[in-house]
């Protein structure tokens, strides 16, 4: 019966050409500018790390003074060096690493190359482990290197290609600052988005080409690059101090269990506490311990304009839903004749139904191919755009196939109240009047 | 043209019409948003920086050590000064447009107590002052000892200009002048008002906080360095910055040139608020694509009703009815259909503003969008329909004699 009406429904859509374009365009229209704003919507709030973010914890403490206490409600965004240290030797969480930014001049010695910046990572050995770093070649570094301040990076495989042509650059120096340091390891491919571990770079900035451990980049002086945010008589310059009133690194924590986040957030409390009879901290306890889900949220790391995009987009398929439920109640009410012969000789309610679904269908998928078309030249515009986050504007199969579902699953919506108002036709009136 | 008719015909085609008039509802909520959204991105991309945009440009160095600044800041100066067509040249902290704001919250008394919101500071040192354009509506203009050395990213006890927006926003209804606020320590005095000054990236801390900002006169220092504010005749700036970023290679061959953020203060701008310019040409592309699909969707509905009416159509012709009561029955019908749906669509547009408002920051729906969305919705509709009334008007009355 299927095939039949598929044919049935071919003829039709064959007999008016200009109506069917009509729908197809309105159609393909409505689902082409909800899929690219969707696909873009979709990228830019994916989980940058699906396997772990679940056991990632980005914890928050308030070491400010009182003044304007007030006024804000929300501990600081990131640690000072003083209490960033005491929290990764506490060793509280299944692992632990504190990080910062920085940018780094190269000198490389075994090219014709000039010498080049490049965005460096300042962070302690469980960096690599516990965000599941990928190795092309080599590993990361040990917390006894961390102790040492051992004179190693690792690197990125895009900067391993530039500087050594994409071989195992193990064990080989790399001169950066004036200091040479030996590379243990070449990441892999390595680009979590968000660029979630720290969010003052831009929300979606590519990883790093250098990274090396925190203890180092200290003893070299390198400078330090990102957000810096002081309070009291915190100062600032390139470097800020370590005793400085000011909050420069971030601290991730993984824990394995609920259980055990909550275990970490009573400790974040105890050691404000502690830090508070020091009279380090002056503030009551004000502590927070967001998954990387919620971390993400709560920085509304999702540009505003791309959500608002979303709600246009869908605005507009609903005009062109509308329409077509329309054009579709015109085209099927035009055919009540056809349909009263076929009621006439047998056929009922529920088959005409059927087939005049199938009609839908049919507009529907050929809505949906025109659809998929107009996202890749909508997602081909995106990328034109100058956002950090447009060159990661790419339909991946899960939202290939939701194009189809949606405009599918509109299509039918659309004809169901044609449809039905088609199957109401009193046949013998019908045959009468013809 | 009587209207009762018309009604009543409308009445048999309950389904078409709700249908017709719906989709009018929904477009008349997202035309009179979308517009008004475009109206906010393009009001945002007007704003008034407060300075000589067309005459200044900036050059950023970084990559320089710290205990060079004095002496960078003393060739860069001296060097950049002998080209020709520069008018001036001084150092400052940042530029509008520039990026790289000196956010700082502010408290009106020593304590710490009354907040007073986050400002950005401006840094500028001898010459950034008169060099910038700033118009004083207030106090007196900084003078050769007002130049403080700053300490930490200020000076540490200063003399400040603020703008017009600060002040009121600080001090509403009193004299600015002579006031004081403190950032922690850090204590300043108010000496002048600007009618403009924008922050460095407008719009950061929302719309109603893009002059926020704080002018600083500072003296050039180790921590005070690697940007600098030049000056040109807008005719020769274009020629004066190329010349200017190719000294600096020799000026300075141990600083790095920042090329993003070493442009005139104009393209500054452009580049800025190239993200709303995107938007509000998506804006218009969505509100142009549904317009289409609206009149197309009345084009087929009208066309269907005049295939079905043909009969009707000739027997009016036959009684007496001329071309132009045709042509106008579809008219009325369409109007009075647009009609129920821009009725409608009025409440949707206010419920979508609402639901805008506690999503975006966004201010209420003026109510003058409704009007102009209804206008340009009726024009639609009548243009949509013209040419199946046409048709429809086209019908001979001998049809009335046919029996189909």
């Amino acid at each position: 019966m299927f095939g039949y009406y598929l044919d049935l429904a071919l003829r039709s859509l064959r007999r008016n050409k200009a109506l069917t374009a009509l729908m197809v365009l309105a159609i393909a229209l409505g689902i082409g500018a909800s899929m690219t704003t969707l696909t873009v919507l979709h990228v830019l709030s994916g989980d940058p790390l699906p396997e772990r973010s679940s056991t990632l914890y980005y914890p928050q403490v308030d070491p400010r003074d009182s003044a304007g206490h007030d006024s804000d409600k929300e501990p600081m965004e990131q640690v000072s060096w003083t209490d960033g240290m005491n929290l990764l030797q506490a060793k509280r969480a299944d692992r632990q690493a504190l990080m910062t930014g920085g940018t780094v001049a190269i000198q490389p010695t075994q090219s014709a190359l000039d010498p080049f910046y490049e965005d460096a990572r300042f962070a302690t050995a469980d960096f690599f482990p516990m965000f599941g770093v990928p190795f092309q070649y080599g590993h990361g570094w040990s917390a006894a290197d961390d102790d040492s301040s051992a004179r190693l990076v690792v690197i990125s495989s895009k900067l391993n290609d530039k500087l050594f042509g994409g071989k195992d650059s193990t064990g080989q120096m790399l001169r950066l600052e004036g200091t040479a340091l030996r590379i243990v390891g070449v990441l892999g491919d390595w680009r979590p988005n968000p660029h979630f571990y720290d969010l003052n770079v831009t929300n979606y900035a590519e990883s790093e080409g250098v990274y090396m451990p925190l203890s180092t980049s200290q003893d070299l002086q390198l400078a330090h690059d990102g957000s810096v945010d002081c309070w009291g008589n915190g100062g600032a310059g390139p470097r800020p101090d370590h005793s400085a009133t000011c909050v420069w690194l971030q601290f991730w924590v993984q824990l394995d269990s609920p259980a055990q986040a909550a275990v970490y957030k009573e400790f974040l409390v105890h050691y404000s506490q502690e830090q508070k009879a020091l009279g380090r901290f002056q503030r009551p306890p004000n502590v927070r311990l967001r998954n990387l889900m919620g971390w993400l949220d709560y920085q509304m790391v999702v540009p505003g304009d791309v959500r608002l995009q979303v709600w246009l987009a869908f605005g507009f398929l609903l005009v062109c839903l509308v329409n077509t439920v329309g054009l579709m109640l015109a085209k099927f009410m035009r055919r009540a004749g056809e349909l009263g012969v076929r009621r006439a000789l047998g056929a009922s309610r529920r088959a005409l139904f059927a087939q005049l679904l199938v009609e839908a269908g049919v507009i529907g998928l050929s809505g949906g191919i025109g659809g998929l078309l107009l996202a890749f030249l909508g997602l081909w515009l995106v990328r034109q755009q100058p956002a950090s986050y447009a060159a990661l504007a790419h339909l991946d199969p899960g939202m290939l196939l939701t194009t189809f579902l949606l405009a599918l699953g509109a299509s039918l919506l659309a004809g169901l109240l044609p449809a039905w108002r088609a199957c109401q036709i009193t046949p013998a009136l019908q045959l009468k009047s013809n | 043209m009587q209207i009762r008719p018309v009604l009543s015909a409308l009445r048999k085609h309950r389904v078409a019409t709700v249908l017709i008039a719906m989709e009018i509802a929904l477009a008349c909520a997202v035309l009179c948003n979308a517009c008004f959204l475009i109206a906010n991105r393009v009001q945002q991309i007007r704003i008034h920086s407060g300075v000589d945009e067309r005459a200044l440009a900036a050059i950023k160095l970084t990559g320089f050590d710290e205990k060079d600044g004095v002496d960078l800041n003393a060739r860069v100066l001296s060097g950049l000064a002998t080209i020709p067509g520069m008018r001036s040249v001084s150092v400052i902290n940042a530029v509008p447009f520039g990026g790289s704001p000196n956010n700082a919250g502010i408290t009106t008394d020593a304590a710490g107590k009354q907040f007073a919101g986050v400002v950005n500071f401006y840094t500028g040192g001898p010459g950034s002052f008169t060099a910038l354009g700033l118009r004083l509506i207030a106090g007196r203009a900084p003078q050769d000892d007002d130049y403080q050395p700053v300490v930490h990213f200020v000076p540490d006890d200063a003399l400040v200009w603020v703008s017009q927006s600060l002040a009121e926003h600080a001090w509403p209804g009193v004299d600015p002048i002579g006031k004081e606020f403190w950032v922690g320590r850090p204590h300043f005095r108010v000496a002048g008002v600007v009618a403009n000054l924008a922050r460095p990236s407008p719009g950061e801390g929302g719309p109603s906080t893009i002059e926020w900002s704080v002018f600083v006169p500072s003296q050039p220092g180790a921590h005070f360095a690697g940007t600098y504010l030049l000056r040109a005749s807008p005719e020769e700036l274009s020629r004066v910055l190329r010349d200017a970023r190719a000294a600096i290679a020799k000026i300075a061959p141990d600083a790095v040139l920042e090329t993003a953020t070493s442009q005139s203060v104009a393209s500054l701008r452009e580049t800025f608020f190239q993200q709303d310019r995107t938007m509000a040409g998506i804006l218009l592309g969505v509100i142009a694509a549904m317009l289409l699909v609206t009149a197309l969707g009345i084009v087929g509905l009208a066309s269907f009703w005049v295939q079905q009416r043909r009969r009707q159509i000739g027997i009016r012709r036959a009684l007496g009815a001329t071309r132009g009561d045709i042509l106008g029955y579809f008219q009325t019908e369409n109007f009075l259909i647009v009609t129920f749906g821009i009725v409608l669509g009025m409440l949707l547009a206010f419920a979508l503003n609402l639901l805008l408002m506690t999503h975006y920051e966004l201010p209420r729906l003026p109510l003058y969008y409704l009007p102009i969305g209804a206008l340009i919705l009726w024009g639609l509709g009548q243009l949509a329909v013209l040419g199946p009334a046409l048709r429809a008007a086209a019908v001979p009355p001998v049809v009335a004699t046919r029996s189909v």
